[in-house]
């Protein structure tokens, strides 16, 4: 069972967290009962970046979301990452795009190295395709200031695939943000069961006008256009689905 | 009048001087008491937490329900108020500090700026194993210097939470200067959010509390006033650093309510006068993150100690004063008039205000707070700007919030890094306050290393620092300070120990040398009655108070003989500060950052003497 590998890995991972937070107080002359001056804290937080419903102008009504929540220390966190969708009126359960358990080691100041395994499939049940695979990935910020998320995936049956994120706030007033992002798919190889040709998959570019009502409550609104090509539009047409649509979004994004 | 008349009075001294706080002045003289400004050394007849007579005081630490601005609140009091009482001792005594733990969690009392034996000094796991609750802790320590102190706890991030307090002790021979009456402003700053959260936010959003970052109109109002060429190249520089020019402060106005003497601005705490005195304030930052810039419309100030020592009288319109810092300021109001005690935050994100009054009940004008300033290159400089080859200054003529004319003493030599600049681009900045940088003549000893008191290149002790224009009124700087007569250690440094002020602000992580204080594998090592020059690099983008405990670090601000002598000194971003220290003090002391999340995420370190 898939959740019992990730239970492991987790603990796995927090045993490391922990154990890295040991703190310096050989090289004085203080007695060993003593408390550390300073102590070293573990603490978390969980995001929904985008919890939205998207109203496409082809395709069906779907709930999103793009939620990322760790725990941990400055240089050793735990990530739980996770974007899918729930299809509206298609009969059909939610499906996790990603369900990701990584380890994060911070490697520059702005940047964190993760890897750990992903799950792609139903949430409750097997309405949809299932697979696993391994994720190596940076995230990080790069000049200018714009959020990046690049990753690799490798599958159980050694699918290769990549995917770019990125997305920029732009400040309009003190709470009040236009935030552009995009997300680019490709893949090594086809894997039809997915809808995942060979190349260039995917492109989707979204500008989404927020609310910051408080650091940890912000509405939005929004539009995207999003185009799939090359074997990736073949497979869709074959299966009579659009390649490329536009469609409205209205969310929220919290912070816990 | 004696302080004995005091004492034999029916009431306690403590309820007398409730009483007089409570009633007003008048009524002190009513009681059959003498004011305390016919005192020609002057009393604190009035501070509004209560006062605790040394040698011998008792303190009572509680976690309590006690109303902070109006609202409900849970601060940690000291006999029952929040910040706690003024500690007031006399040079010469022994004092005998008895301080009882009624929290739920370890706590400790450390004396701020005082000289005394390793043990008392009040840190858990550097002088002693902390308080546990229900523990007494008697403090035992000769009181061997005068001034203006404060104490607060060393304990996690309680001072946070109001664990606080100022600590007087008067000289035993006349001190050198005159007043009538004096007052203790003690400046804090209070959230009603539990501090481990606040912490907790600065680790997971950058900026979480700052609404006053950059916005799509400044970018306009920029180009308006500086052209769109200039604009694109500064806001392109932060940019491609991925900071803010606008952090100026971690927490800031918008969690924050700053308090004087624990009130405040709209309770407006009064300090009363009659015209014709000279009034001494003793202005203690007790704050966890804020540094406060202090001034009084219509007075001047004249600032005659820094950290309880005297210095040569300085008058300035106003000061800023670091987290820890203490300055004592004589002002003479001639007119029967209230005056604003007016401290802005840095940020200008807000201010802690109350009112120098001859009647209770009155207030002054309050002045508008300035706008924010943007960091300049001051503070990308101290970002490693080596990827900046190349880069054109031509069009950075009048970079707004950078202030070309204060530029004295910056020392270009520091700035070798910027490899390809092109300095002969640069015609249309303002050299001409620059005088100090290419004629400063510094005096080099036989083995390099600069005569004691000399400036260190990379100083910048000539500017007040950022948000703070110096055309626009007198403000103080640490070159002005100037002690009386030289401190007993002439020696010069025998060895230089250079320490760099380091930081990742993206992930709230705050270091010394890059490593955090679980990182160290050591202390850092005085030997025994060295005297030693401490070099203080600040390779961050933020100020940071630093502060060493148990010894005096004087301050090498080009007073030759007549350096000042600090507890905390104030590091701006990029700069290079200097001190001189006499490792008297044998023992292991607290070394750190005091803003107060900056030394919990690890800016700290031990040094011993030995």
């Amino acid at each position: 069972m898939k959740i019992k590998r990730y239970v492991t890995l987790a603990s796995a991972a927090l045993g490391m967290t922990v154990a890295t937070g040991s703190q310096a107080e050989d090289g004085y002359a203080a007695p060993d009962s003593w408390p550390a001056p300073t102590k070293e804290h573990n603490m978390g937080m969980a995001l929904f970046d985008r919890l939205e419903y998207t109203v496409p102008d082809k395709g069906q009504d779907a709930v999103v979301w793009d939620f990322q929540g760790w725990y941990g220390g400055d240089i050793n966190r735990v990530y739980l990452k996770s974007e899918g969708e729930n299809v509206q009126g298609d009969g059909e359960d939610a499906e996790f795009e990603s369900l990701e358990l990584l380890y994060s080691r911070l490697v520059a100041d702005f940047w964190e190295l993760q890897g750990g395994i992903g799950y792609q499939g139903g949430v409750f049940s097997d309405d949809h395709a299932e697979r696993t695979y391994g994720v190596l990935g940076l995230q990080g910020v790069i000049p200018y200031g714009i959020e990046t998320d690049v990753a690799m995936q490798v599958s159980e049956d050694g699918d290769v695939a990549a995917s770019f994120e990125g997305e920029y706030d732009l400040r309009l007033t003190q709470r009040l943000y236009l935030q552009p992002r995009t997300e680019i798919a490709v893949a090594a190889s086809e894997v039809e069961e997915f809808g995942v040709g060979e190349g260039l998959n995917s492109v989707r570019a979204g500008l989404r006008l927020g609310y910051e009502v408080t650091r940890r409550f912000a509405p939005y609104i929004g539009a995207y256009w999003e185009k799939e090509y090359g074997d990736t539009a073949d497979l869709s047409r074959a299966s009579g689905d659009n390649t490329e649509d536009t469609g409205v979004v209205a969310g929220v994004k919290l912070m816990f | 009048m004696t302080r004995s008349d005091i004492i034999t009075h029916p009431l306690s001294r403590r309820q007398v001087l409730k009483g007089s706080a409570a009633l007003g002045l008048g009524s002190a003289a009513a009681m059959g008491l003498s004011p305390a400004w016919a005192n020609p050394w002057g009393r604190t007849n009035v501070y509004s937490k209560g006062v605790e007579e040394g040698p011998n005081v008792s303190l009572a630490i509680r976690r309590e329900s006690i109303p902070i601005n109006g609202k409900e609140a849970r601060p940690i009091s000291l006999n029952g108020t929040s910040p706690g009482p003024l500690i007031r001792l006399k040079e010469g005594q022994d004092a005998v500090l008895r301080v009882t733990n009624l929290l739920d969690e370890p706590t400790s009392i450390h004396w701020h700026g005082l000289i005394l034996p390793p043990g008392m000094d009040g840190v858990p796991g550097v002088s002693f194993a902390g308080i546990e609750p229900g523990q007494t802790f008697t403090y035992r320590f000769p009181v061997r210097q005068n001034g203006t102190y404060w104490y607060h706890s060393h304990s996690g991030l309680q001072e946070q939470l109001g664990h606080a307090g100022p600590l007087i002790i008067d000289a035993a021979e006349r001190e050198p200067f005159r007043y009538d009456r004096e007052h203790v402003l003690l400046l804090t700053d209070w959230t009603f959010e539990e501090p481990m959260s606040v912490f907790r936010n600065l680790k997971t959003m950058e900026g979480y509390y700052n609404f006053q970052e950059r916005t799509i109109a400044d970018f306009f109002a920029d180009i308006r006033q500086n052209g769109f060429a200039q604009t694109a190249e500064m806001r392109s520089m932060w940019a491609k650093m991925r900071m803010s020019s606008r952090d100026i402060a971690d927490v800031t106005g918008s969690t924050y309510t700053y308090l004087l003497n624990g009130h405040s601005p709209e309770e407006n705490w009064n300090a009363l006068f009659k015209p014709g005195e000279r009034v001494r304030l003793r202005v203690i930052n007790g704050s966890a993150m804020s540094y406060f810039d202090v001034r009084i419309p219509g007075l001047k100030m004249t600032v005659v100690a820094a950290d309880g020592q005297p210095v040569q009288p300085v008058p300035v319109d106003e000061f800023r004063i670091g987290v820890a810092e203490t300055y004592d300021v004589v002002v003479a109001p001639e007119d029967d008039q209230a005056y604003t005690i007016f401290a802005e935050s840095m940020d200008r994100s807000g201010y802690a205000r109350a009112t120098l009054a001859p009647r209770e009940g009155m207030q002054a004008e309050i002045p508008k707070r300035r706008q924010i300033a943007d960091r300049g290159m001051e503070a990308m400089g101290a970002h490693g700007m080596g990827g900046m080859g190349g880069m054109d200054h031509s069009g950075m003529s009048n970079m707004q919030g950078m202030d070309n004319a204060n530029m004295e003493e910056m020392d270009h030599s520091s700035m070798s890094n910027m490899g390809g600049m092109d300095h002969s681009s640069m015609e249309g900045m303002d050299h001409s306050g620059m005088g100090g940088m290419a004629s400063e003549q510094r005096k080099t000893r036989e083995n390099g290393m600069l005569a004691a008191g000399e400036v260190q290149p990379g100083s910048r002790y000539g500017q007040a620092g950022i948000g703070i224009d110096p055309n626009e009124r007198r403000v103080l700087v640490y070159r002005d300070l100037k002690s009386f007569t030289p401190w007993p250690d002439r020696r010069e440094p025998g060895r230089e120990l250079e320490l760099h002020l380091t930081g990742n602000m993206e992930r709230y992580m705050w270091s010394f040398d890059g490593q955090k204080f679980s990182e160290v594998s050591g202390p850092i090592h005085f030997e025994k009655d060295e005297r030693l020059r401490l070099i203080l690099i600040n390779d961050t983008m933020m100020e940071h108070p630093i502060h060493l405990h148990g010894m005096w670090m004087e301050l090498e601000n080009g007073q030759g003989e007549l350096i000042p002598r600090k507890h905390t000194l104030n590091v701006k971003p990029g700069e290079r500060v200097s001190a001189l220290i006499t490792a008297d003090a044998e023992g292991s002391w607290a070394f750190h950052c005091h803003l107060l999340y900056h030394m919990d995420a690890g800016m700290f370190r031990v040094v011993q003497v030995s």
